[in-house]
Parts: structure tokens; C-alpha cells; sequence
């Protein structure tokens, strides 16, 4: 049961548009699916390898902008995004790995932090390249149905799903988790550590990037304050994997449908609608002290509360 | 070089070390609290936004000058600090998790909940605090009549200048000749040493979090006669003070002044010479430059020199 437990999510998410949703509960599906993609793509670099990434705004907005630059700069369809982001989010990973890996825990984090606000700065400067803070815009939407878009970023997590399975499975996953838990005993152990951190930080990024050029396409307006947001994206993507669970496969998933949920809910009640980042950020902090391994992780914790809970009633 | 030229190099210098003073009172706050709890504080920023608040509070209600209320706010915040180190940071040091950034990614939502509450209060329009000094200058001529080249200085950015100075004085003697201030130290040098010794390392860490936070709420109102304030202010100069921190040496605080002076400079020089958008970029240009070629930072070469 339990085995084709993914297998049976992935047919009811295939069959779900058939039922006639409404354009609104499309979105958000597609909203919960791409941020699901983030997620894993960060708990790749951050769950799995243990290096805490607070930029991955920069790998994001990167994408989108390949995408975007494709279409206003050279007339292509801004699907061409995908395969070119792969080459421009590796390279621009590999710049940032050399500069960044060399640091170790909080100062990674601060240091990829501030790798994203550069990028913001710069894609804002560069007017004549990237439009400046006017963004662009592709003025003819693919399709006007959502439902394609859906079955693209569906199949995007599916893929992405299967890569983290397949890496975390495989010896590199090892070598992943012995850097994560000690990086002297696993450099001592002839784990060349800067090496697979870097395969590490440029799987992430690719993933994150293809997840940007989708956007690009799919919203069909970028601006370099959205697609490079510190708080909207950066610590979102931390915020999904942490509610959801660190270094668990469906943690992200959980965590991405608990935090546009959320979202979406706060920001339709009026008068809190301005204050969702006091939610976001007291879940945070509620999240970090009592369930630090996040619901999929501290699931058996969860459960022991509720059995209690029921035994006491 | 044209004497017009040299005017403008020097005057560009000079504001980059008033700036620069400022900086250095932003990143000593972050060193010390980094020094002893090995933490970055990535709400220090925040902490400063909350800083500028009760000051431009207190002077539309109270009409209490800004430099003046500094004597408020560093206490307030001091309390603030101790509270967040003492609820929110303490509990989160016990508890097992996979990821040990889980403290700097608590700081991220202590830091969010402070600006988004700020939002909610003031609502995010750009304030600037009216007080009738603000665009004052003081130049050179007035001082040394046949100088042969003109210097004007803005007044609020010189007091603050000073100001800042002084606190960072204060500061120093605070550290190396009170006893609280050696404990401080201790703790920062050899957590287990200090322990040992007799210090009570828990009461230094709250200390320490509230004076960190009181540094920076300081350097709040001494920006309030000179700068414009927004709830989101905060992020940008969370990253000046970890510039600061990575360009100075972690934990050293000789470092911390020296990074804030040369930061300040740089970032000057930048926006002068290149274009004001592009002075937040050569801030971090100097950061990578940092990583790269001196990963110490100022305070391995201040040691390299020391030994030899």
C-alpha cells in the first residue's frame, strides 16, 4: 500500500482538473505545486547536504529572467526558458558555490542572502538588459486555459520528486547527509566535500530555476522586486520546508499546500490582510520551538499528542 | 587633479567616514552578539527599524529631540533585546533538530513579525522626522577663512558623527574595565572556560543580546535626523551590519569599527563616482572581495601584525 502510496497522489493530481475546478482553484493548485518544487529543490541543498540557503531567490529569479530575456530580447517563446535556464542557473551556481561554499553554517546563509539582494540590485540597474525595475511582460499568453499549465508544472514535480528520490537514494545521498552531520569527519573519510556541496548547490538551483522560468511564463509578468523578494520567495521556500519537514520527501509538499493556503486565507480576511507576514512569521518561530523537525518529520511526536490527547478526554 | 576635483574626492571621503562612524555602531552591535552566542541576529536590522520608530514617536508626540532620545531608546531596546534572548532565542538553544540554523532562522521570523507589525501601525509611507536642523551645514571657509579649498559638512551627520563616537568610547571602557564587561568577554573567548571560572554564561548571553540590541537602537536615532524611515528599512542594513561583521573579522570588535569606517567610505566613493544605485552593489562587491582574497577579515591582518 504504502508503495504505491506516491504513485496514487500523482494519478488523483492527474485526474483532478477533469472535474471541471474553477479558474481560481487551478491556480492555487498550480501556486502549491510550483512552491512544492522550490521546497524539495531547497531541501536538496539545505535538508539533505545541510548548507541553510537564504538566497534562493537568486536561482528563481534567475530562471525567470533567462525565460524572459529569451522572449524580449530575442522574440523566442519564453518556454525555451526551461532548457536555457539548465545552462545559465548551472553557471550562475557555480560562480556562487566558489564564492559562498568556502563558508561554513550561518555565514553560507548570510553570504547566499546576500548573493540574491545583489542580483535584485543588479537586475534593477541593468535597464537596458533586463527592463529595470519596469520588469517584463510576455503579451501573449500560451494558452488561456490553466490546465495546461498545470500538467507542465505537474510533470515538473513529478521529475523533480524523482531526481531528489533517485540522488538521496543513491551514494550521493550518503555523501550528502555524512556533510550535513559532520563536514571534518566526512572530509577525513576522503569525501571531497567542495565537490559534491557543489553538486549539490547546482542540482538545487537548476530545479529552483526551472520553477522561475515556469513562473515567468505562467504569471507572464516579472519585475526584478518579485521574482528576486527576499521575504516572498527566499524565506518562503525555507518556510515550506520547514513547516512541512527538513530532509523528508513529502515534507515540502505538505508544506507548500499549508503555506499558500495560509496565504491565500489571511490575505482574504480584510483588515489582517496586511499583516500575513506576522502569521508567517509566528508560525515560524512556533514551528522552530516545538515541532523543529517540521509535521512530516515530527509526525510520530504529532500523533503521540492527539493519541494522548484522546486517551486523557 | 583639478582643485575642484580634490574638493570633490575630499568631500566625498569625508561624508563616507561620517557614514562610516554610523555603520561601525551598527555592525559592533551584531559582532558582540555574534562573539558570544555564535549567532548571526538577522533581525538586527528590524531591531534598529524599531529603534527609529520610538524616536519618531517621541518626537511628533513629545517633541523630544532625536539625539536626546536616545537616552530612551537604548534602554527600551536593551529590555527588548533581553526579552527576545530570554522567551524566544533560549528555549530554541535545547531543543534537537537536523538543522543547526535553526536559531538565525528564528531570528528571520522575530525580524518579520517586528517589520510587519511596524507595517501595520505606521503603514508603509516614508516618514522623515521634521526637525529643523536637518539640512544645516557647517563649511570650512567659516573656520579657516583663506583655506584653499571649500568644505561643507551637513550638522546632523557631523553630531551623529560624534555621538556615535563617543557611545563606541563608552563602549570600550564598558568591556575592558568593568567586571560584567570581562565576563563578556570571557564568554565570547571560551564558552567552557568562562563556565568554569564562575561566570554565569546564561545571564551574559541575555546581556549581551540587550546591549547588542541597545547598540543598534542607538545608531536608529542618531539616522533619524538624517535618513527617511520605512517599516522595511530594516533588511538593508541587516545586511550593512553582516558587510560589516565578515569585512572586520567575526567577533572582533576593533575589526567591527574599522569594516563600519571603510564600508562607509567605499559605498561613498561608489556613489559618487559610479551613480547612487549602484553604491548598495559596491557594498557587496567589497564583501566578496572579502571572501575571496581576505577571508579573516581586517581582524586577521590586525593579529598577523601582532604576532610578528
Amino acid at each position: 500500500m504504502k508503495k504505491y502510496l506516491s504513485y496514487m497522489i500523482v494519478a488523483l493530481l492527474a485526474l483532478l482538473p477533469l472535474i471541471g475546478l474553477s479558474s481560481y482553484t487551478m491556480h492555487i493548485l498550480i501556486l502549491v505545486i510550483m512552491w512544492s518544487v522550490i521546497g524539495m529543490a531547497w531541501n536538496l541543498l539545505s535538508g539533505y547536504c545541510g548548507q541553510v540557503s537564504f538566497g534562493h531567490a537568486a536561482f528563481f529569479g534567475t530562471g525567470a529572467y533567462t525565460a524572459g530575456i529569451l522572449y524580449s530580447k530575442l522574440g523566442l517563446s519564453g518556454w525555451w526558458g526551461l532548457p536555457a535556464s539548465i545552462i545559465v542557473v548551472t553557471a550562475f551556481a557555480l560562480v556562487i558555490g566558489y564564492i559562498c561554499l568556502r563558508l561554513r553554517g550561518p555565514f553560507f546563509a548570510l553570504a547566499t542572502l546576500s548573493i540574491g539582494v545583489i542580483l535584485r540590485i543588479v537586475a534593477e540597474n541593468m535597464v537596458d538588459f533586463t527592463g529595470g525595475d519596469l520588469g517584463i511582460m510576455i503579451r501573449e499568453r500560451t494558452w488561456v486555459e490553466k490546465i495546461w499549465y498545470y500538467y507542465i508544472i505537474l510533470a515538473l514535480a513529478c521529475g523533480t520528486f524523482i531526481v531528489v528520490k533517485l540522488v538521496i537514494e543513491s551514494k550521493l545521498g550518503y555523501y550528502f547527509v555524512a556533510i550535513r552531520e559532520d563536514q571534518d569527519a566526512a572530509e577525513s573519510l576522503g569525501i571531497n566535500t567542495t565537490l559534491y556541496k557543489t553538486i549539490a548547490l547546482c542540482l538545487s538551483a537548476v530545479l529552483t530555476g526551472f520553477a522561475g522560468a515556469f513562473y515567468m511564463n505562467y504569471m507572464g509578468y516579472i519585475d526584478p522586486k518579485v521574482v528576486f523578494a527576499l521575504h516572498d520567495i527566499s524565506i518562503v521556500a525555507i518556510m515550506v520546508v520547514m513547516v512541512g519537514g527538513v530532509a523528508t520527501y513529502w515534507g515540502p509538499v505538505v508544506g507548500a499546500i499549508i503555506m499558500v493556503l495560509l496565504a491565500e486565507l489571511i490575505r482574504s480576511i480584510p483588515l489582517l490582510g496586511t499583516a500575513h507576514h506576522t502569521f508567517f512569521g509566528i508560525l515560524l518561530i512556533i514551528i522552530i520551538i516545538f515541532l523543529p523537525n517540521g509535521i512530516v518529520g515530527d509526525f510520530a511526536k504529532l500523533n503521540r499528542i492527539a493519541g494522548f490527547a484522546r486517551r486523557r478526554s | 587633479m583639478t582643485s575642484v576635483q580634490t574638493e570633490v574626492l575630499l568631500q566625498t571621503l569625508i561624508s563616507g567616514l561620517l557614514l562610516g562612524g554610523l555603520y561601525a555602531l551598527i555592525g559592533l552591535g551584531m559582532t558582540i552578539i555574534m562573539g558570544v552566542m555564535k549567532i548571526i541576529n538577522l533581525a538586527h536590522g528590524e531591531l534598529m527599524m524599531v529603534g527609529m520608530y520610538i524616536a519618531y514617536v517621541l518626537y511628533t508626540l513629545f517633541h523630544i529631540d532625536p539625539y536626546l532620545s536616545v537616552f530612551i531608546v537604548a534602554p527600551a531596546l536593551f529590555l527588548l533585546g533581553v526579552a527576545i534572548q530570554k522567551y524566544l532565542i533560549n528555549p530554541v538553544l535545547k531543543v534537537e533538530s537536523i538543522l543547526p540554523e535553526n536559531q538565525v532562522i528564528l531570528t528571520v521570523g522575530i525580524g518579520m513579525v517586528l517589520a510587519n507589525v511596524a507595517t501595520i501601525i505606521f503603514k508603509s509611507d516614508y516618514r522623515q522626522t521634521p526637525v529643523d536642523y536637518s539640512t544645516k551645514a557647517w563649511y570650512l571657509r567659516d573656520l579657516w577663512k583663506n583655506s584653499p579649498i571649500e568644505l561643507s559638512l551637513s550638522l546632523p551627520w557631523s553630531v551623529s558623527f560624534v555621538i556615535a563616537v563617543l557611545i563606541t568610547v563608552s563602549l570600550w571602557f564598558f568591556l575592558t574595565r568593568t567586571d560584567t564587561g570581562k565576563s563578556i568577554r570571557a564568554t565570547a573567548q571560551d564558552h567552557d572556560a568562562a563556565l568554569l571560572m564562575g561566570v554565569n554564561v546564561d545571564r551574559m548571553r541575555v546581556i549581551t543580546f540587550g546591549l547588542g540590541s541597545s547598540l543598534v537602537g542607538a545608531a536608529g536615532c542618531l539616522f533619524i535626523p538624517i535618513y527617511y524611515i520605512y517599516p522595511d528599512i530594516g533588511g538593508q542594513f541587516t545586511l550593512i551590519a553582516f558587510v560589516i561583521t565578515i569585512l572586520g573579522g567575526l567577533g572582533s570588535t576593533v575589526g567591527a569599527i574599522i569594516g563600519g569606517l571603510v564600508l562607509g567610505i567605499f559605498e561613498s566613493l561608489t556613489a559618487t563616482y559610479i551613480g547612487m544605485g549602484w553604491a548598495p552593489v559596491g557594498r557587496f562587491m567589497i564583501f566578496v572581495a572579502v571572501l575571496i582574497f581576505l577571508p579573516g577579515g581586517v581582524a586577521s591582518l590586525l593579529k598577523a601584525k601582532r604576532f610578528r
